[in-house]
């Protein structure tokens, strides 16, 4: 009994001492949402807590989960790779604003023995999907890949299992260049495919095209870049073949865009631009004085945003094989977090 | 006094698991009502369309019931002779020797690895093989998925009856030698009978164990949503669907999903009711 007692003694003054270690640290703030740029999201949060000393913790729980967490206000921040659609925004209990972060692209792995510079088109790569394409050496890949001799082999169309902002760029694409895409498969973050093989996670694409001979899959660039996978030029709106590396990607997002960020930027008009690209955003409500906040957590939350776009962070993307925002688009999201508040008042200091 | 605490600390403990899982049955079903409601209970689990297009949504749980139930009694099928010969060989003919705590710790290894660990195993080394046999034409399918998850299940089949089946009364095996009996006579006559409901009774622990294997399932199964047709076609378990889509779902899509996973829940229900059932009845003969 004694002892018991002292082990309850004891279990109240670890306790204790506890919280007084948490009054003494400084502010934390927490997120979660997408996968796909979490490889930069860890080392860009870390750099700033060395920076700052504010602890950041973050949960890749995919992009749906991060808008019902920020929904139900159990993070401070959300993350999502497919931006809220108004008809999101008006279920969430006050406004939201997005801030974009980094940019990625969707690159086509294949597996072709001893063919490296493969080109495709949008509108090849949707009637693979579709089913319609089912040879390599079909004449429409033929044409467009003249000084190559393409095998007859059967292609194997990947898809992701798993609902993702990946396959949601892919088809936004898809939907865009192939009407006959759009009318039967659609775009969204899970889709009822009519052909193709299924595997959950980037990995398990990659791993099985590694295997695989024809097969063919859409992949985060961050990945395929990673993992060092064969993946194809595609034909963008100009004509062009682009390769999809930092220059080509971070083009797609050069140009005018809308005030609040959101925005696809596929098939893009801009010569040198890569066609599959897409921004990834943070998301943080627009009034942060909500919930008991203290201001300091909110003014946390903004600074970090402010150092998810300053040119440190920025520069951190190509490291993990991200691209970096273009100007354009810095200036418009620090005008977006310019307008976030706390009781009103603006909390960037500027 | 002590008594008293520790009866306290007893109810306390048997109270919270009863509150756990009321807790969970709670919000499953409260969270699958508006699947059930949109699609009637009965619709819901006769249609095997699963379309998440956001302008046409439709949703049944058919197509992943019997790959659940495909995946799970195929591995069952297959844990059966190898778990048995296991625990004949630890329970009866090497009892207490050494090379039978070598072999019943190597079984219990296998209940020990992640399931991770034996997806991976699934994707790397059986895959191609089943791609080699041209069982399948990417490797992927019920088969594959059924044959990892029996080698999980083994450990849990094969230590239990083990157990069971070493329980038999030394008495009654001696009475049955002196008369004559052949080793595969005692077994056959005295053992499997005296400890059938223990044996049948790890079974249904398997089994449950396999209806609700995620990952290495997820990995293997092919995860199409379809039904199932043979076993070389890919398809999608309860447990996988969940897996593969719960992250970015949101509103019917979600509610459907909770759904799946109360019906997953009511068939373990029932498969581990109808054991007992079973056990009992045995006991009684």
């Amino acid at each position: 009994m004694k002892q018991f007692l002292l082990f309850v003694c004891m279990l109240t003054l670890v306790s204790c001492s506890n919280q007084d270690e948490k009054r003494l640290t400084k502010d934390s703030i927490s997120g979660a949402g997408a996968t796909f740029p979490l490889p930069f999201y860890d080392v860009t949060f870390k750099a700033f807590t060395d920076s700052t000393g504010i602890q950041v913790t973050y949960g890749g729980i995919g992009s749906g989960g991060g808008i019902r967490s920020l929904r139900d206000q159990i993070v401070d921040f959300g993350a999502t790779d497919a931006f809220m659609s108004d008809k999101d925004m008006a279920k969430m209990p006050r406004e939201v604003v997005h801030i974009p972060t980094c940019l990625g692209a969707i690159v086509m792995g294949y597996n072709l023995p001893g063919i490296q510079d493969l080109r495709l088109t949008g509108q090849i790569v949707a009637d693979i999907y579709l089913g319609k394409i089912t040879k390599w050496n079909d004449d429409l890949i033929q044409q467009e890949n003249p000084g190559i001799k393409l095998p007859e082999l059967n292609i194997y169309p990947v898809y992701r299992s798993d609902g993702s902002g990946t396959t949601y760029v892919f088809t936004d694409y898809l939907s865009k260049v192939s009407p006959e895409f759009n009318q039967k498969v659609g775009c969204g973050k899970s889709l009822k495919w009519p052909a193709g093989i299924a595997a959950k996670g980037n990995p398990a694409i990659a791993g099985l095209i590694s295997q695989t001979k024809g097969t063919i899959g859409y992949i985060g660039s961050e990945y395929a870049f990673a993992v060092k996978i064969p993946y194809a030029s595609l034909k963008n709106k100009s004509g062009l073949y682009i390769k999809p590396d930092n220059e080509s990607i971070s083009a797609a997002a050069a140009g005018d865009i809308p005030a609040d960020t959101r925005t696809m930027i596929t098939d893009s008009a801009n010569p040198q631009a890569y066609p599959i690209a897409c921004f990834t955003w943070l998301l943080i409500y627009k009034e942060q004085s909500y919930n008991n906040r203290s201001e300091s957590k909110a003014r946390a939350t903004v600074d970090l945003m402010y150092w998810m776009i300053s040119p440190e962070s920025q520069r951190l993307t190509t490291e993990v094989n991200y691209s970096p925002l273009p100007e354009e688009t810095l200036i418009r999201a620090r005008q977006v977090l310019s307008s976030v508040t706390y009781n009103g008042r603006p909390l960037l200091k500027q | 006094m002590k008594d008293k605490i520790f009866r306290l600390l007893l109810m306390l403990s048997a109270a919270l698991v009863l509150f756990i899982c009321g807790g969970m049955v709670y919000s499953l079903v409260s969270g699958s009502l508006e699947a059930f409601g949109h699609f009637g209970f009965f619709k819901f689990i006769t249609t095997a369309e699963w379309n998440p297009r956001p302008d046409q949504e439709e949703y049944g749980a058919l197509s992943f019931i019997i790959g659940t139930l495909m995946t799970s009694f195929l591995a069952l099928l297959f844990c059966i002779p190898f778990s048995i010969s296991v625990a004949l060989f630890t329970g009866e003919y090497f009892r207490g020797s050494k090379l039978s705590v070598i072999v019943s710790s190597v079984i219990e290894l296998l209940a020990g690895i992640p399931s991770i660990v034996y997806g991976l195993w699934g994707f790397y080394a059986l895959r191609p093989l089943m791609e080699q046999l041209n069982l399948s034409t990417q490797g992927f399918g019920i088969l594959t998925a059924s044959i990892v998850l029996a080698i999980m299940i083994i450990p849990y089949a094969s230590s239990l009856s083990s157990e069971f089946i070493s329980m038999v009364p030394k008495d009654l095996k001696e009475g049955a030698y002196s008369l004559g009996a052949t080793r595969m006579e005692v077994i056959r006559h005295v053992i499997l009978p005296n400890s059938g409901s223990g044996v049948f009774a790890s079974y249904i622990l398997a089994l449950g164990r396999a209806l609700g294997e995620t990952m290495a399932v997820t990995m293997l199964i092919g995860n199409t949503e379809n039904i199932p047709r043979s076993l070389s076609s890919t398809g999608n378990s309860m447990a996988s669907i969940i897996a593969n889509q719960f992250g970015e779902s949101d509103g019917l899509k979600l509610s459907s999903l909770i759904a799946i996973g109360l019906l997953l829940f009511m068939i373990t229900a029932v498969i581990n009711f109808i054991g007992k059932l079973v056990i009992s009845k045995f006991n009684k003969v």
